[in-house]
């Protein structure tokens, strides 16, 4: 059995709170510099310089890149080889969020209660989603979520006579719907299959993979560049201003689902697509 | 067309700006996100006075990131408009000129708008820190309580802003889009 004590969990989840607000990934950061190359729309090229400027001030001035720095959803694999020592996990988790976003200057969003809405003054609780494995490692993988773009998001339980046609009108309606809301150029997540609920979580775990990585699938491969393709040609463009850069990524997750179902959810992040992750 | 435009500014202003031109603010601007606007409204209701006067004012839907000690505030970047949609008609009815956010807005406010001269102007979502460097002071004026969402007199220079739905009711996420939109759902 291998320990692992919460001081380090602590340390490592503030950490990663700070660094998943301040530092915009290479992924995107490339994709951008793309996009800034093949956008056809004046004022959509010059969103896309700006937000880059603004990338690299907040990395300069260890700053948030937006303010809205989120709910800490937090995707936990854990080796069943592992012991936790000096506290409960999820406790630990929650005060890595309370230190670092406190430590790192970042919004505190979230209230106690979706409907008496009073701020807990401290960012948590975080989300967070457990998965056991085989093995003595942890791996921790923290994506701090903004609304602007969550609210963007739509579950629909499609019938399985809709078939791949279905899932393909649901994704261009939704992000059809969104326009300049998420602020794009966004990207998007996709969960087919599960329930629910899986196809929900699903969808916020295709956020974490890097937007220049395509399935391994090649159906769902496929599907994701004809998606990337399709909503670009929606015109919304950086800042909902028109413009052929709309999404950066369409990542797409599937998993076995029931005979009578066929589950689809879509999760729409902005262009910061904040993740970080630390293996202990 | 570009604008040098100083905040407050009134109606006549306000009917100037189009959709598309692009806006340097100066001046003093408030912040009021979704808690502020419903408490705001509910003040209305009882028959108080506002935290501010809003003839002629400008509501910038924000809530900054806190900011190291020395510095003015953190990451200001625009919140999504369309949350304040069901109480902007209304403050816009008693003055309110200009809100600056992002995002779509309803047909109620923007025929407020039409009706009485204001405009929405649209931020860069997602540039927070940038916008930031263009916030000279703040001071929280009502509702503390609220944190990032409390209601903030700044002062701003050169905030760069484009005209997204102007007072007649053009809307550049409309004509914008229309350019660049090769498939119809």
């Amino acid at each position: 059995m291998r320990e692992i004590d919460v001081t380090t969990i602590i340390k490592e989840v503030s950490r990663l709170c700070i660094q998943a607000n301040y530092f915009l990934n290479i992924d995107i950061k490339q994709a951008m510099e793309k996009g800034v190359e093949c956008e056809n729309s004046h004022i959509g090229k010059e969103i896309l310089d700006k937000l880059l400027i603004n990338a690299n001030l907040a990395a300069d001035k260890k700053v948030a890149i937006c303010q809205d720095t989120g709910m800490a959803v937090v995707f936990v694999t854990i080796g069943q080889e592992v012991h936790i020592t000096g506290g409960g996990l999820s406790e630990a988790i929650n005060e890595g969020v309370r230190r670092g976003y406190k430590e790192g200057f970042l919004r505190k969003s979230v209230v106690s209660d979706p409907i008496e809405r009073v701020n807990t003054g401290d960012n948590t609780p975080a989300v967070i989603h457990y998965d056991i494995v085989e093995g003595d490692t942890l791996k921790i993988e923290l994506a701090p979520k903004g609304f602007g773009s969550e609210n963007m998001s739509a579950l629909k339980m499609l019938k399985p006579s809709d078939g791949i046609e279905g899932v393909k009108k649901f994704i261009l309606e939704t992000v059809d719907k969104a326009g300049p809301n998420p602020c794009p150029p966004i990207v998007v997540g996709v969960g087919i299959g599960g329930t629910m609920e899986k196809a929900s979580i699903m969808a916020k775990q295709a956020l974490l993979r890097p937007i220049n990585v395509r399935s391994s699938i090649e159906y769902v491969r496929n599907l994701e560049n004809e998606m990337l393709d399709k909503i670009n040609q929606l015109g919304i463009g950086p800042a909902g201003l028109g413009g052929n850069t709309t999404a950066l990524a369409v990542n797409v997750e599937t998993y076995p689902t029931h005979i009578a179902g066929l589950p689809v959810a879509i999760n729409i992040s902005c262009h910061v697509t904040r993740h970080a992750e630390v293996t202990l | 067309m570009h604008h040098i435009l100083k905040a407050p500014f009134d109606r006549d202003k306000a009917r100037i700006l189009k959709a598309g031109d692009t806006v340097s603010l100066s001046g003093t601007i408030y912040t009021a996100r979704d808690a502020a606007h419903k408490q705001m409204l509910e003040l209305l209701k009882e028959n108080k006075e506002l935290p501010f006067d809003i003839k002629n004012q400008t509501i910038y839907y924000v809530g900054p990131c806190p900011c190291r000690e020395g510095e003015i505030i953190g990451s200001a970047g625009p919140t999504t408009s369309y949350r304040m949609d069901a109480y902007a008609p209304t403050l816009i009815k008693l003055g309110e000129t200009g809100m600056i956010g992002k995002g779509l807005r309803d047909q109620n406010v923007i025929n407020a708008m039409k009706e009485y001269g204001a405009v929405y102007l649209g931020a860069i979502g997602g540039a927070g820190a940038l916008m930031a460097e263009c916030i000279k002071s703040q001071e929280i004026i009502a509702f503390p309580e609220l944190g990032a969402e409390a209601v903030r007199r700044l002062e701003v220079k050169d905030f760069p802003l484009i005209v997204i739905i102007d007072s007649y009711g053009n809307n550049l996420y409309e004509s914008g889009r229309k350019q660049f939109m090769k498939i119809n759902l």
